[in-house]
């Protein structure tokens, strides 16, 4: 970039950037150190937490009952607070960072004011994973009331919200800069948009977060004397679920991301995917209700508008992502050249680059597995037949470890090279490591929801029964679906510590990244980042046609399927 | 470009007729799955019961343990829980605690119960087995089920709500048999 040096002087003078040789991008030193710090700390939960989860399935495979129960329920709800909560908020304040302060060309606001929001998080995520570890706060991520946990779990979480709630503060302030400064013509990128929808999100979810979590820290601590068991629920979950949905709209702007840095992919309509995120905004918030639909007292009206999203708005959001993607890929593929049949744009992808695979296999995976399984799970009345079983935990590994995780692993590629500028180390444990993760995670999920649908119950440490004065057996089959869970995630932890340690090993022992290895390796795709905005509404894309025939013919008949199970049951009004 | 600022007036382009017909598709699909729980209410045969109450664990231990007084057949297992066969078509009450459903319940196939449960302590979940109903039961709320049982033989029900160190020992029974 030529204007480098007028830009400089333009700049506050204390604020130093680079230019970025693979994008052209300006990178501003605060803001890079602080997409690190956040995308380390992150790396590192995944890491503890993985090893958790891996504990949790080898104790639930009833042949090998690893730990004591005790000891399950301790590290199931640490397993719980490391991933679900810390490493991806931990991920997603690097996502905010870059999607403000790298993609708009612009410095972050009030660094300081970041680092103490990072500080907070670091402290409050830690000050829980002891009290959960200390053995006094085994109360499960969801940490329903009266069961107590200890006062410095609440407040270690509380923490944790209000540092990611200062980061959200300064991406908005970096958005208000970039604007303010006029460091990018136009409208924000389609990635920065969903980042915004994500944001957004946030604060909701942080609000809810700190309703509820306040008034319980003060009851832990004996200030109030008792808090309702189902409002608890109703705004908990109004945190909890919400915070996915941070997860989601976060994750399908890595995946645009993605699609744009490897193939040039441009978005077949910017209004369409735009106006899909504002879905997110307005119907996701609905969805507490999903965790209420086998609570007493509370209306079939109530249950049934808000379990939709108001007659599937936010479904309907990701559906048309779901088609928009794949759409861009093809089109991209095709404008490349490789236009050979139904499929060839799809055969010829690069599926050796761990970036473009590992995004693909989310986008697949999300929507098969947890997209499908997730409406479905939300029916009001099929809900019966799922509640608190292990399909549950089937269907959110779908979307959360499948789709997020494996969504940031596979940015991660393009991370190392561009933030850390770093070279991937070992290129063939990259290129194999989202096939392993992905594959393990798509087993956790399968057999997780098999089990929850022969009715085995989630969160429960001997489906044996050993110890109770009644026995039952849960049908052989269920068995057989738990150790296939266990192999299955032997093989996901496989994947994940080869994750890991790519990740610091690229980042300490990597090859600097100069001007000679962006020649050799580029990292952007070739005419991509200079392609001008444009529609690709003039091209044909059957292979897309196809795949997303095939997605509803799946939806429309699982749905069904479970129509006809619930009609098995005994009659219950 | 997905990561560049787009310029012009990218809201008033035509959209593409395949993203058009899948958007038509998708919101058309919405609706169906909308209606169907609707038509369920009215045409199915398993909806939960709306009604549920307010009750304090010690009102709700009181009835289900007047119910047990009056219509105890027998006891079961090492702790001998009683084994009550309640008349067809009354309110049936089971408590849900740490770490026991108590009592045994004995009910008629094809009869209709009113089912109440409850909890005494901490959230539990009802898990009937191998039927798979499944539903939440909380302190202080009486939360009302009519049941139908339809096929004879021996359920169990399960607590699929963590309710700490004691949870997978918390293990009931529901016997259905034929109408006497």
């Amino acid at each position: 970039m030529s204007a480098g040096a007028l830009e400089g002087a333009l700049a506050l003078p204390e604020e130093k950037y680079r230019v970025c040789p693979d994008t052209g991008l300006r990178v501003y030193a605060k803001a890079e150190t602080l997409i690190k710090a956040n995308a380390v700390v992150a790396v590192v939960f995944l890491a503890v937490g993985g090893l958790f989860g891996l504990l949790v399935a080898l104790t639930r495979w009833p042949a090998v009952h690893l730990l004591p129960a005790e000891w399950f329920y301790t590290v199931l709800t640490a397993h719980g607070a490391a991933v679900l909560l810390f490493w991806v908020i931990f991920f997603e304040m690097a996502i905010l960072y870059f999607a403000s302060a790298v993609l708009l060309n612009c410095r972050l606001a009030t660094p300081k004011f970041a680092w103490f929001g990072f500080i907070l998080m670091v402290v409050g995520s830690l000050m829980a994973t002891v009290a959960v570890l200390q053995g006094e706060s085994s109360v499960m991520f969801t940490s329903y009331v009266p069961m107590k946990a200890a006062p410095h779990f609440y407040l270690g979480l509380i923490l944790f919200a209000v540092g990611a709630l200062v980061g959200c503060i300064v991406f908005f302030g970096t958005l208000v800069i970039a604007k303010e400064e006029k460091t990018y013509e136009g409208s924000v990128p389609l990635v920065t948009f969903g980042a915004i929808t994500a944001a957004i999100i946030a604060v909701f979810t942080i609000a809810s977060g700190a309703i509820i979590l306040v008034p319980t820290f003060l009851w832990s601590v004996g200030y109030i004397s008792n808090i309702d068991t189902l409002t608890y629920k109703l705004v908990w979950w109004a945190m909890g679920h919400s915070s996915q949905q941070i997860n989601v709209s976060a994750h399908v702007a890595v995946w645009y991301a993605i699609a744009a840095l490897v193939l040039g992919a441009k978005p077949l309509s910017e209004k369409v995917s735009r106006t899909a995120f504002l879905l997110y905004i307005l119907f996701l918030q609905l969805a507490s209700a999903h965790h209420l639909l086998a609570e007493p007292g509370i209306s079939s009206e109530w249950k049934v508008f808000n379990t939709s999203y108001a007659i599937y708005l936010a479904v309907l959001g990701s559906m048309i992502h779901g088609m928009s993607l794949p759409g861009a890929i093809e089109a991209a593929q095709r404008r490349r050249g490789f236009n050979k049949g139904i499929f060839g744009w799809l055969r010829q992808a690069p599926w050796g680059n761990p970036a473009f695979s590992g995004m693909f296999m989310s986008l697949v995976l999300f929507g098969f597995l947890g997209g499908i399984s997730g409406v479905v799970l939300g029916t009001e009345q099929i809900n019966l037949l799922m509640h608190n079983t292990l399909y549950v935990p089937g269907h959110f590994h779908a979307t959360v470890v499948a789709g997020t995780t494996l969504a940031f692993m596979a940015i991660t590629y393009l991370v190392i090279p561009l933030i850390f500028r770093r070279e991937v180390i070992w290129p063939a444990v990259a290129r194999w490591q989202p096939y392993i993760f992905g594959i393990g995670v798509a087993g956790i999920s399968l057999f997780m929801m098999g089990a929850g649908t022969l009715g085995v119950a989630r969160r429960h440490w001997d489906i044996t029964f050993s110890d109770s004065i009644f026995t039952f057996d849960y049908p052989g089959t269920a068995f057989l679906m738990m150790g296939l869970n266990g192999i299955s995630a032997i093989l996901a932890a496989i994947g994940g510590l080869m994750y890991v340690v790519v990740v610091v090993g690229s980042i300490l022992f990597g090859k600097v990244r100069d001007e000679a290895a962006v020649k050799a390796n580029p990292i952007v795709a070739p005419g991509g980042a200079v392609s001008a905005y444009g529609s690709e509404g003039t091209l044909k894309l059957p292979g897309t046609i196809v795949l997303v025939s095939v997605f509803f013919m799946a939806f429309v008949l699982y749905y069904f399927i479970n129509w006809k199970f619930l009609s098995e049951v005994w009659p219950l009004s | 470009m997905a990561i560049q600022p787009v310029k012009g007036l990218w809201w008033n382009e035509p959209l593409h007729r395949m993203e058009l017909i899948w958007i038509f598709i998708a919101f058309l699909w919405g609706v169906v799955m909308f209606s169907a729980m609707i038509y369920w209410h009215i045409a199915g045969q398993q909806n939960l019961s709306n009604e549920a109450y307010r009750i304090d664990p010690e009102v709700f231990a009181a009835k289900a343990e007047a119910m047990t007084e009056q219509y105890q057949i027998g006891e079961e297992g090492d702790t001998g829980v009683p084994v009550v066969h309640p008349p067809p078509g009354s309110d049936v009450y089971m408590i849900a605690r740490l770490w026991e459903w108590w009592p045994v319940l004995e009910f008629e196939k094809g009869q209709s119960y009113r089912l109440h449960l409850s909890s005494m302590d901490w959230q539990h979940g009802f898990s009937l087995q191998p039927v798979n109903i499944n539903v939440q039961v909380h302190p202080n709320y009486d939360l009302v089920l009519t049941i139908t049982p339809d096929e004879a033989g021996e359920y169990t029900v399960v607590c699929n709500e963590f309710c700490g160190i004691g949870h997978h020992t918390m293990v009931g029974k529901i016997r259905v048999v034929e109408k006497q």
